[in-house]
């Protein structure tokens, strides 16, 4: 075991040391660099790419900021910000975003299970029909439009919500619902899916055979492996989330990370983009890790090598 | 291939476009797909010119004509008075093809990706799936986005150089460069998002190839000599041919989903071209409370939950047919 949490996790350092690294480049090879837009002097434009240490070959400039950020934690300064520093720049926007992705993801998760559960226990009831309906229904429909929606129905028509704001509780439900909504008709599908498949097995007729009732033989048995692919999906959910905030925090004028990616790439600022990216990324890859760590503990039968 | 198919289950499974043919939802999203895909597009032909322009009919009313009453707005008009109705059908062409499009290309890296990892199995496939897990977990939009801004001019400069060189030598190249410019973020699009899609494929044929590489007519042919390449092609692709379709099915949903998230944010497709996202981004600002421009949100809004819905459905029906096993 310790071996295995220790390969997932070097693993882990390697794949966000490329992602920086390609990030990088890539926000480097953009046509038009961060200072092609102000007409400046062939000498001015030399001098501020030195100052930035962007100049010389590619190779060379991301040595000096994989340097920066791998050995000192210095994620460089916005370009455009004027000259603030981009860890700066992310403590003010990034607690936003990561709350409402972590409400989302809390709703879609949990809810997900428990509507998955209700209709897998009532099968080809009018309950799972329509559940399965709505959660199809949810996936098909994308937030920007589930969003406005929403703000017309809850907010403007119906007045339960307000419509805009941040901060308390009741302005945190209609986005994180909205963000949540998709990813929680997924596991409910999945939840459902799985758990049937599980209820049919030989050991749960065993179980029952010996006398356990239906909640018991369900809850000792059933939920711990009916639970394994909706673990398996919440990595990948977790990505998603926090991307779909962008949409979300547009439609609800949220101020959040979303604008500052889309203004980073706008603008050609490639140390506030790489280090947004790199910031995202270890947050999944880490929360990856504990989902690998804690699926290999819940699931004896998986072999722990990889 | 319903021959095939027939054979493949020899009676022990029902064929599966029977099964298909009684799902009575994924048919009815079949035609409605057809349909959508015959006026996408055939009725831009039988449209009069003038609508097809920018013109002066400003935020017009669905239904209401132009004042010297030669353009007629079906569903209205937006802020630049263009006919939205037109606009529909052309994000339409655009938001299915870049879908098919780019699902056909992540179908190709995906197949073989997975072909080769179940077929080569033991290390390599674990060190192949390995790295599917990891892009899995990564939020790939992030890097389309990156990538599209990234080698964007770079694309559009390559056709403006087609197009200086085709001037004088070929006046058919140079009028097709000078088109395309304005469409080169759809080509590259394309490209990134067909680049990023294909894990869910990969994964499910590689899990197909797995039990289809014990069976017996792959070791007979093994053993007639036949290399891995050729058994690949011969035998195992036919066998996957309805399980890829399926998952076509599936994809092209999840890719127009991600191109109208893209174009939402600004960085996909943008004027003269139009596409679904780029429609509802554009009637997004226009909704407020006291006079609402409704019909430049509420048709494209329906126009592709519809769609998606009915291609869901199509896959949902498909995967239930040909892929009975599979949970999720």
């Amino acid at each position: 075991m310790p071996a295995f949490i220790l390969r997932r996790f070097l693993s882990s350092i390697v794949v966000l040391f490329c992602v920086v690294s390609i990030t990088f480049l890539l926000s480097r090879a953009q046509k038009g660099g961060p200072f092609e837009r102000e007409r400046m002097t062939p000498e001015a434009k030399a001098k501020k790419e030195r100052q930035y240490e962007l100049d010389g070959p590619a190779w060379w400039q991301l040595q000096r900021y994989l340097g920066k950020v791998f050995l000192h934690a210095d994620l460089g300064v916005s370009i455009r910000y004027t000259d603030r520093t981009v860890t700066e720049i992310l403590a003010q926007k990034m607690p936003n975003s990561i709350k409402l992705g972590g409400c989302a993801f809390l709703i879609a998760s949990l809810g997900g299970v428990a509507l998955g559960f209700a209709a897998a226990m009532r099968k080809d009831s009018a309950l799972d029909v329509s559940c399965m309906f709505f959660a199809l229904g949810a996936v098909s429909v994308p937030t920007f439009i589930t969003g406005p929606l929403m703000i017309a129905v809850f907010g403007l028509w119906l007045r339960w919500l307000p419509v805009g704001g941040w901060g308390n509780l009741k302005q945190i439900l209609m986005p994180s619902v909205c963000l949540a909504l998709p990813y929680l008709a997924y596991v409910s599908r999945l939840t459902r899916n799985s758990l049937l498949e599980v209820m049919s097995q030989n050991y749960m007729r065993t179980a029952k055979a010996k006398g356990l009732d239906e909640a018991t033989a369900l809850f000792k048995h059933a939920l711990k492996i009916a639970l394994l692919p909706v673990i398996t999906y919440l990595g990948p959910m977790a990505a998603y989330v926090l991307t779909g905030s962008f949409i979300i925090e547009s439609v609800f004028n949220i101020s959040g990370a979303g604008s500052l990616f889309v203004n980073a790439i706008q603008n050609v600022d490639p140390f506030l983009l790489t280090g947004a990216v790199s910031v995202y990324c270890a947050a999944i890859l880490l929360f990856n890790f504990i989902v690998d760590v804690s699926y290999g503990v819940l699931d004896k039968r998986i072999q722990l090598n990889g | 291939m319903a021959e095939a198919v027939t054979n493949r289950w020899s009676g022990s499974r029902p064929n599966g476009w029977e099964v298909l043919k009684r799902n009575r939802v994924a048919m009815i999203s079949l035609a409605f797909l057809v349909m959508l895909v015959l006026a996408a597009v055939v009725v831009p032909f039988f449209l009069n010119d003038a609508i097809k322009q920018p013109t002066t009919d400003q935020f017009f009313r669905p239904g209401t004509t132009s004042v010297d009453g030669t353009r007629y707005h079906l569903l209205g008009t937006d802020v630049n008075g263009n006919d939205l109705f037109y606009r529909l059908l052309t994000g339409a062409q655009v938001s299915l093809g870049v879908g098919l499009v780019a699902a056909c290309l992540s179908l190709f890296i995906g197949t073989i990706y997975g072909m080769v990892s179940g077929y080569a199995g033991g290390r390599v496939d674990g060190i192949m799936m390995r790295g599917v897990d990891i892009l899995y977990a990564i939020p790939r939009i992030l890097f389309v986005m990156i990538f599209i801004s990234a080698f964007d001019q770079y694309f559009k400069d390559a056709l403006d150089a087609v197009r200086l060189w085709a001037q004088g030598r070929s006046s058919f190249i140079e009028q097709s460069a000078r088109n395309l410019i304005p469409y080169s973020r759809i080509m590259i699009l394309v490209i990134s998002l067909g680049l990023v899609e294909w894990l869910t494929m990969a994964r499910i044929v590689r899990g197909q190839v797995l039990v289809l590489k014990e069976l017996a007519f792959v070791t007979a042919s093994r053993s007639m000599g036949q290399g891995w390449w050729m058994i690949l092609y011969k035998h195992l692709w036919p066998n996957l041919s309805t399980i890829i379709l399926t998952y076509l099915t599936l994809t092209i949903p999840a890719v127009i989903l991600d191109e109208s998230f893209l174009s939402y944010l600004g960085l996909g497709i943008s004027d003269p071209a139009a596409s679904w996202g780029s429609l509802l981004k554009d009637g997004a600002p226009v909704i407020n409370p006291l006079e609402s421009k409704w019909w430049l949100l509420a048709f494209p809004a329906l126009l592709m939950s519809v769609s998606l819905l009915a291609l869901n459905f199509l896959g949902d029906g498909l995967r239930d047919a040909f892929d009975p096993k599979s949970s999720d």
